[in-house]
């Protein structure tokens, strides 16, 4: 890692649900299902972080938990030095500024009763009350354009446009208040193929012109492929590997992460039925009841005895910053 | 003669704001044991397109042409002639196994039903084929889970549940409607791979739909794209990818992030899909389109034939796409 501080460091992050079982008594004491365990990551100015895995994995969760949308139970979120969870909600408000989202369902996260010049304007009447009239006009124009909409189309409401259009007003809203950090939370699951390319590509030019960072959550790792300096991926809320976008992509060192990466389909029919079967076997297992010492030695078809007793360790393996979570991915010598 | 031929095939709805023309004059043909992938956004009228082959559309749809089933004519039959049809001889998987499974039946109930109903054999007997397909689309421990109710399952599991139900009387053709679009990438390659196994083993004709490149290019002999209503390209699976003549074709080639390649900047196709109740009366793709020309938003010129048996609808000739 480089010696400048990083926007945000997440060490050891735990989210854990109480999920009371079924039929019982008022007095029982509920189940913990661990979301996110331990998961550590940093992220620097400028630099976007892919987060990939598959329902369930707890990708979403760690977003609302960096964010202060849902409790954490241990861990820290250091945001510019400064720990976000010890923060009350008035001054979580204020750090929020710098530190915006973008949701998954387009239309369902816009207010179907606000023009969408108003929900484009309201961070900034919430932050700066004073920016009134022609000035907040003025701002709220610069950003639609920014994002490729028109201004003119500021009094229309929500249901008057098309997905992806939706999904860029939800940018512009997360852009309004000049942020330093954006998550996305699966923004172009819900678009369609040529839409989808659009947001991609409007993300990526407004990173390079802005100088954002972005986290950016897919379950698809084709997606997060054109958009990220590094990806982790995730496994029943454990990492089980983080490394620079170039490397995962040439040489993934996980064996879920390699199953992941097989299962992509590639729309060129010679390459896709030339490619091995490589099927990951079964099912998620319930994070009620995880299994015991590596998360992913049900499926996995490297493991044996000791991956059932061992939780593995994410370690650099390479030590150029591939961190990988498994007892038999070799560790190359500095 | 094809097991299965569409020509001509419309679909208007009828809604308070007017006419919705949800397909406009779809054919294709099918042979047995072939795989048909359906390609296209959503509102390119995919679905209904199909929907409208086993009568399944609201009271509100209006449909018109021809369709040939094994040389019957399918569409607009009474409901109890379409009955012995459907699921009999065509199955059909839909995009959401939770919702399209009946929440308050046992999974064993609901594909027990069908054989009953269709081949009039008893309650035993279909119960014992019944656990034999859901051994064929892999669920581990049929026997126990087979009294299970549909929310029991994973999602993945559901959806071989769908698949086993829709083969129970071995049809011969079996439509896909975006059978993997909600489901994790790892299970959409076990669910696939398991289609493509069965199909061999029952030689089933398949037509599938999808939004997905990457799922036809795998599983496809042909592949029909349509935009707006219409067919704008159709050819063999390997020719469409080696050299897509359509515009819009291209246009969605360039437009997929791919694992398998290292592209800085993906290719965008400008604009949104067309508004179905307002369509231009030229080509449905013309504001999108780098190609157009003034004339493609008046006329579209009829389907052209060329190569083998590949088919393309596009106003400017093939050598001037960009």
């Amino acid at each position: 890692m480089s010696e400048q501080q990083p926007l945000l460091a997440v060490e050891n992050l735990q989210v854990t649900f109480d999920i009371m079982p079924r039929n019982a008594w008022p007095w029982t004491r509920p189940r913990k299902l661990r979301a996110v365990n331990n998961v550590s990551f940093t992220l620097n100015e400028g630099e976007t972080l892919g987060i990939v895995g598959e329902s369930g994995c707890g990708k979403s969760t760690l977003a609302r938990a960096i964010m202060g949308m849902v409790p954490s139970q241990a861990g820290k979120v250091v945001w510019l030095g400064e720990d976000l969870r010890g923060l009350n909600l008035k001054q979580l408000r204020k750090r929020r500024q710098r530190l915006q989202m973008v949701f998954q369902d387009p239309l369902a996260s816009l207010s179907p009763r606000m023009t969408v010049g108003d929900i484009i304007a309201e961070p900034l009447r919430t932050h700066y009350p004073d920016i009134k009239g022609t000035e907040l006009r003025e701002k709220v124009d610069a950003i639609m354009d920014r994002v490729g909409l028109h201004s003119h189309q500021k009094n229309r409401y929500p249901h008057e446009f098309s997905g992806g259009q939706c999904q860029r007003v939800g940018i512009a809203r997360a852009l309004i208040l000049e942020p330093k950090l954006i998550i996305c939370d699966e923004p172009v699951s819900a678009l369609d193929v040529s839409v989808q390319a659009q947001v991609i590509n409007l993300l990526k030019n407004l990173q390079r012109e802005m100088g954002l960072s972005l986290i950016f959550i897919a379950h698809d790792l084709s997606v997060v492929k054109h958009i990220s300096d590094r990806v982790m991926v995730l496994y029943l809320g454990n990492v089980v590997e983080n490394a620079p976008r170039a490397e995962l992509y040439a040489a993934p060192q996980h064996p879920y992460t390699q199953a992941l990466m097989a299962a992509v389909p590639i729309p060129d029919p010679g390459r896709e039925r030339a490619k091995p079967p490589a099927e990951l076997d079964g099912d998620l297992p319930s994070p009620l009841d995880p299994p015991s010492g590596c998360v992913f030695r049900t499926r996995c078809p490297w493991a044996t005895e000791y991956c059932s007793k061992e939780v593995p360790v994410l370690e650099d393996k390479t030590g150029a910053g591939h961190w990988v979570a498994c007892h038999y991915v070799e560790k190359k010598g500095k | 003669m094809a097991m299965l031929e569409v020509n001509n095939l419309k679909v208007d709805f009828d809604t308070p704001d007017g006419t919705l023309q949800a397909v406009r004059g779809l054919s294709y043909s099918l042979e047995a044991g072939q795989t048909l992938g359906i390609v296209g956004e959503s509102g390119a009228g995919k679905s209904q397109g199909v929907f409208a082959l086993m009568g399944l559309l609201p009271d509100n749809a209006r449909v018109s042409g021809e369709v040939i089933f094994e040389g019957e004519p399918l569409l607009n039959l009474p409901e109890k002639q379409l009955n012995r049809i459907r699921a009999a001889r065509i199955g059909m998987i839909f995009q959401d196994p939770m919702t399209s499974l009946n929440p308050f039946m046992k999974v064993s109930d609901q594909l027990t039903e069908v054989l009953v109903q269709h081949k009039g054999i008893s309650r035993k007997q279909a119960l014992q084929e019944s656990l034999q397909m859901l051994d064929a689309v892999r669920i581990p421990e049929a026997r126990n889970r087979i009294h299970r109710y549909p929310h029991e399952f994973s999602g993945g599991m559901r959806q071989r549940v769908m698949i086993a139900m829709s083969l129970l009387c071995r049809p011969q053709l079996l439509i896909a409607d975006e059978p993997t679009t909600a489901l994790d990438v790892t299970v959409q390659a076990q669910v696939m791979g398991l289609l493509r196994e069965l199909q061999q083993e029952f030689n089933t004709a398949i037509i599938l739909i999808t939004h997905d490149l990457g799922v036809v290019a795998g599983s496809c002999d042909q592949i029909l794209v349509m935009y707006g209503g219409q067919m704008m390209e159709y050819a063999a699976t390997r020719d469409l990818f080696r050299d897509p003549t359509h515009p819009y074709t291209k246009g969605l080639m360039g437009a997929i992030p791919r694992i398998d390649e290292q592209i800085d900047e993906l290719v965008t196709i400008p604009g949104n899909p067309p508004n179905l109740m307002n369509l231009p009366p030229g080509c449905p793709f013309c504001d999108r389109c780098p190609n157009a020309e003034p004339r493609c938003y008046h006329e579209l010129d009829p389907p052209e034939h060329f190569e083998q048996g590949r088919i393309r609808v596009c106003n400017v000739p093939r050598e001037a796409i960009r």
